[in-house]
């Protein structure tokens, strides 16, 4: 394709193509201190394409490809590239992934031992990861947790962080000097502010850590902590992985053994303090 | 052959000779890798590659490609075991086709290979029994739209495509393998009666009538998506079977005109043993080449004027041309784009 680049995120190695300039040069840019895919062989390509050539210039919008697609995926205006380019990338693991069971959850880790969040879009897994890592967390990702089916243990996958609407004016407050990309109004989830992951979290990506706690946050409610059993962590962990059912037997086994060994909390909280506050204290009990 | 150079050249190669990828380097890789999942060949592929010394990387990911595929597999056979739990009382026989008959009878062409819906053949007296048997396991229609209903029932080898409400997979009820508006019409009763059972009950085609109604599939019906993928299956069939008694087979379905086709080009591109006159690519061969080849090193789609001419092609040869503009002209006010 006339634009490419390519870059790994943890162990999983990307080529990135498209019709325009834009979309390569904003990953260039924010995915700058990155790696190359592992032997030069990336796993997935993205591609990013105009469904006609005139539309490469006249109101151009952006189609998403691959080796996995969707079909019907709406396109985005070139505007919007950097956010067609990590769905592209999002929805190759989605479909794609087959070595690491999926889970839909950030991921945070301390002393080698990993905090695995998840929930619905709005719970607010994207600001507590992200406020951690202000706090001296290692961020192992946003968006997908991979556990190893052979070992159990969680790969790093620390693309960029996606804060979305009430977020953003939250992490720039915290992280004043961070890296972030271009403020994306008019998104299909509203306003889009990528967090660049600090550099200990980009130095320690290829580190595999222990999972140690599994939670369940969710925003607007009073504070309060529940346990939640594994029968019903497995449940909620299928919903929230998308290759769960691809993977078998392989993923029956990985989630069995992650729900019974790692203990699972439900986080009510009404602000990003009291959460933060509750996460160190579950963990300081583990 | 002059046509058919580049393009998906490094797949088929890499398939009829594994050990022409080891030249490849990371670039290489990239474009093979890319086109096998274009192709649904990724897990084929991996199969071919088992063994030798590849990069690491691309050791990784061939080796999700097998497991991919071994569980599509398990998955698919699963599915034949519910259509045949389904249709047991009938006591007819079930004929499963394509990539389920392949992996059912263990064949060379079901290694590492995608299957999608499932496909069977009934006799066609029957197939009203069939509908209602699987409708009452729990399988439902696709398809709400009255015309297109109308259209497969009246005119298609297959009812319309029915999915099943739990397990969400799809299953091509088939009573003979051509359109009913195709100028080939092979012989249904012939494949059914022919057909080899296998230790369950079900039923697959023979080896002759396997690579006759895979050809038929390749060049009779549709405009070549996926050839690539269909052109290996025959080159495992006659590397299996051999092609003793082919050409008499295909002669009685009206097939001779499409199995020469595959058999010249599965040697052109594979090196299949083929009889010594199917050894050299004739007529608009090189055309069928440069179509199944049509796709670049980021797995797009290329050659869009070859495309569309076989795209043109596969409905021209599906149905007379009077059928085709009334066919055409109602799609098109339904909306349906096509390409």
């Amino acid at each position: 394709m006339r634009h490419a680049t390519a870059l790994r995120i943890g162990p999983v190695g990307f080529r990135l193509g498209s019709d325009w300039p834009g979309p390569v040069a904003a990953i260039d840019d924010l995915y700058a201190g990155y790696p190359q895919p592992l032997d030069g062989i990336p796993d997935f390509t993205v591609r990013l394409f105009a469904a006609r050539p005139w539309r490469r210039w006249l109101r151009p919008s952006v189609h998403i490809g691959g080796d996995y697609v969707l079909p019907d995926a709406a396109p985005l205006p070139l505007a919007l590239g950097l956010i067609a380019a990590e769905m592209g990338m999002n929805l190759q693991m989605a479909l794609g992934q087959r070595r690491y069971l999926l889970l839909h959850a950030s991921a945070v880790e301390r002393d080698g031992r990993a905090l695995l969040m998840t929930g619905i879009s709005g719970a607010g897994k994207s600001t507590l990861a992200a406020l951690l890592m202000a706090r001296g967390w290692r961020l192992m990702g946003d968006e997908f947790a991979l556990v190893d089916p052979e070992t159990g243990l969680v790969h790093a996958f620390p693309r960029l962080i996606s804060l979305k609407n009430e977020a953003i004016p939250v992490m720039e407050a915290a992280l004043p000097g961070a890296r972030f990309g271009p403020r994306l109004e008019g998104t299909p989830k509203g306003t889009i502010r990528h967090l660049v992951p600090d550099a200990g979290s980009l130095a320690a990506m290829d580190a595999p850590a222990v999972p140690a706690l599994i939670l369940f946050p969710r925003y607007g409610f009073a504070t309060e902590t529940r346990e939640v059993l594994p029968s019903e962590t497995f449940l909620w962990l299928t919903q929230a992985s998308t290759n769960y059912v691809a993977l078998a037997e392989r993923g029956f086994d990985a989630l069995t053994r992650l729900v019974t060994q790692v203990p699972a909390r439900a986080l009510d909280y009404p602000d990003t303090d009291s959460a933060i506050a509750e996460v160190e204290r579950l963990w300081a009990s583990l | 052959m002059g046509l058919a150079v580049s393009g998906a050249r490094i797949l088929a190669d890499a398939l009829r000779a594994p050990e022409t990828a080891l030249r490849l380097d990371a670039a290489g890789w990239t474009a093979l890798i890319a086109m096998a999942r274009a192709e649904q060949l990724a897990g084929t592929l991996a199969h071919r590659l088992e063994g030798l010394a590849v990069p690491g990387a691309a050791a990784c990911i061939l080796a999700d490609a097998r497991a991919s595929a071994a569980q599509g597999q398990t998955a698919a056979l699963w599915e034949a075991e519910m259509a045949r739990r389904a249709l047991a009382p009938l006591e007819m026989p079930v004929v499963l086709l394509k990539g389920t008959a392949f992996a059912a009878a263990g064949l060379s062409a079901g290694m590492g290979r995608s299957i999608g819906d499932l496909d069977i053949l009934v006799p066609r007296g029957r197939i009203g029994e069939a509908e209602a048997a699987l409708i009452a396991a729990g399988w439902e229609w696709v398809k709400p739209d009255p015309y297109d209903d109308l259209y497969y029932r009246r005119w298609m080898h297959e009812l319309p495509p029915l999915i099943h409400r739990e397990r969400d997979r799809m299953i091509d009820v088939h009573h003979t393998i051509l359109p009913l508006t195709a100028r080939i019409t092979p012989d249904a009763e012939a494949l059914i009666a022919d057909s080899v059972v296998l230790a369950d009950g079900l039923r697959v085609l023979s080896p002759p009538d396997m690579i006759c109604h895979a050809a038929a599939h390749l060049f009779a019906d549709g405009d070549l998506a996926g050839g690539l993928r269909n052109l290996w299956d025959i080159h495992c069939l006659i590397g299996e079977s051999g092609t003793q008694g082919l050409e008499a087979r295909a002669a009685h379905h009206g097939l001779s005109a499409a199995v020469a086709r595959a058999g010249r080009l599965s040697h052109a591109l594979f090196g299949s043993a083929v009889p010594q006159a199917w050894r050299r690519t004739a007529g608009a061969d090189a055309l069928y080449l440069r179509r199944m080849l049509a796709r670049d090193g980021w797995g797009r789609a290329t050659r869009r004027l070859t495309r569309m001419g076989f795209y043109i092609r596969s409905h021209a040869i599906r149905m007379p041309p009077a059928m085709l503009a009334r066919h055409l002209w109602t799609k098109w006010r339904k909306g349906h784009v096509p390409g």
